[in-house]
């Protein structure tokens, strides 16, 4: 139990990290000739990573047996929420001066800031239905709702991409971790299909 | 290095008509590609007339007192033969220090190629400070006092002949200098190399075109482009190609760069303009980058050619900016 805590203590501290290295990188001229965009991007970035890494837990507690990992699954997600808003509170004040007019026009005619806005959208219910409470209620509907979470992360992927201007290099390091995890499902889900073909011919 | 201060005695002096009168018939001419090549020939020796005619506004000296600082100039660069990040290529740069002996191939149409080192090109023209604005297609921008010579004087050196109408610039290969011109770890080059740009023969005489070789009073450190760079403060950024190697004066328009990458979001011209947006971003404001520090980013509004529309318009007479971007 007190190994579980550490551990849990240890996971939520590290998830700070990010934040509290670009505040005080931002605050001691750390982040550039255009500090601005840096902390805007950095914790976009830092929303993508940590909405993978919360995508991973499950197929980590498959692989190793270790059936821990999948505590983390929730909390992961939830600090990549958390990156993704500020992340957008900080396009909307730094960039848009708080102009709810330039925002709606952006996204108008920005598709990168169009998809990019549709995912952080769909997320919302996610971060609000996360809790176990919600879970239970909701019952099998919430598994449903909850697998929005891989076009989400697609949306993010997309939205990363668009806006680079031409090395993808970067981007595809992203592309291929989701890209795995999306094979990890579909095998999955295969291998569910021929549990039931062989059930169903059993039965026959 | 000195810097010789021009003085701006000769004021805002107006271009003759009979030169305006050539240079926009072989404006627009050089798109119909209807007009001898002997009638365009007096045109390109009467764009060096104008040499003499230049105004305070070029020289910048009012915009001494937005100058962005040198940290930021020196800090926040796209080079992209370094790293596609913005601060990295002053990192990685540090050991790239090229001396006088740099050459560069001069060749096309031009009476005197050959390889020309840049202490005999320096030897031969007349180096001076210009403080531009200078905006990035990105929609970021600086004020950055230069040091250079004005590519005319180059240009009237190797003398090119009737048929040049474009000049074609190409940036060092070498991934040994250049990391960012190895492949990516995913097997793709970020851009194709070498980098390249162009202008048209009277961009290229006009007396804003700079080539500098300095910045802050100080030899170009290797992130912003040593030894020797293209300034054209009217265009994006992306024109002002950096550590040039070969010049080349042809009759066809050259490869720019980021135009064959993406067609339709970088143009030939890539005159700043705020009125045709880029397919991802505005171009109707810009970020001021004025210092490092975490608020000296401002947004203002973006002029048309970058505030140079009274000295560069002309050039641009009848031709549709949103169809030539």
């Amino acid at each position: 139990m007190n190994k579980q805590l550490g551990l849990k203590i240890f996971v939520h501290c590290t998830s700070w990290l990010p934040l509290v290295w670009l505040v005080y990188a931002a605050l001691n001229q750390l982040l550039g000739g255009d500090p601005q965009t840096k902390l805007m991007h950095e914790l976009g970035l830092w929303g993508l990573i940590f909405l993978l890494a919360s995508l991973s837990m499950t197929p980590l507690k498959n692989v190793s047996g270790y059936s821990g990992w999948i505590r983390y699954r929730r909390l992961l997600g939830l600090y990549s929420y958390f990156y993704l808003i500020l992340h957008v509170l900080t396009y909307f004040w730094l960039y848009l001066d708080f102009s709810v007019h330039d925002l709606a026009d952006e996204i108008v005619k920005r598709p990168y800031i169009m998809i990019g806005a549709v995912g952080i959208l769909l997320m919302t219910p996610l971060a609000i239905t996360s809790t176990r409470y919600a879970q239970k209620r909701l019952g099998k509907s919430w598994k449903k709702l909850h697998k929005m979470v891989y076009f989400i992360a697609f949306a993010g992927l997309v939205h990363q991409i668009w806006q680079s201007k031409s090395d993808i290099n970067e981007p595809m390091i992203y592309i291929c971790w989701w890209v795995v995890l999306m094979l990890l499902r579909v095998e999955k889900v295969v291998g569910l299909v021929k549990m039931e073909s062989s059930r169903s011919k059993q039965s026959a | 290095m000195a810097i010789v201060r021009k003085s701006d005695s000769l004021g805002e002096t107006s271009v003759t008509p009979e030169a305006i009168f050539w240079k926009r018939r072989e404006f627009i001419k050089s798109f119909t590609g209807a007009l001898s090549v002997s009638a365009l020939a007096p045109g390109i020796v009467l764009s060096d007339n104008t040499v003499a005619q230049k105004s305070s506004k070029m020289i910048g000296e009012e915009l001494r007192g937005e100058l962005s600082s040198e940290f930021v100039v020196t800090h926040h660069n796209n080079f992209y033969e370094f790293s596609t990040d913005k601060q990295e290529p002053s990192r990685k740069a540090r050991n790239f220090k090229p001396d006088s002996n740099w050459k560069i191939n001069i060749s096309g149409e031009v009476d005197k190629p050959g390889d020309y080192t840049l202490e005999r090109i320096l030897s031969r023209v007349n180096e001076e400070e210009r403080i531009y604005r200078l905006r990035c297609v990105e929609a970021w921008s600086m004020v950055v006092p230069w040091t250079g010579f004005e590519l005319n004087q180059l240009i009237s050196l190797v003398k090119p002949t009737s048929k040049a109408k474009f000049v074609e610039f190409k940036t060092l290969h070498d991934p040994e200098v250049f990391p960012g011109q190895k492949r990516g770890a995913f097997g793709s080059y970020t851009l194709p190399w070498p980098y390249s740009e162009g202008l048209t023969i009277q961009e290229a005489n006009h007396p804003l075109t700079i080539l500098a070789t300095g910045v802050y009073g100080k030899p170009l450190p290797g992130q912003n482009g040593a030894p020797l760079r293209l300034v054209v403060p009217w265009k994006y950024g992306f024109k002002s190609i950096k550590s040039i190697v070969s010049i080349r004066f042809t009759q066809e328009q050259p490869v720019s760069t980021w135009n064959e990458r993406l067609p339709n979001e970088y143009g030939f011209y890539a005159n700043v303009n705020p009125k045709v947006d880029h397919p991802r971003w505005s171009q109707a404001t810009e970020r001021r980058i004025t210092d490092e520090s975490f608020f000296g980013v401002k947004r203002i509004p973006t002029k048309p050619f970058n505030g140079y529309a009274g000295e560069v318009a002309h050039l641009y007479k009848g031709l549709d900016l949103r169809k030539f971007f």
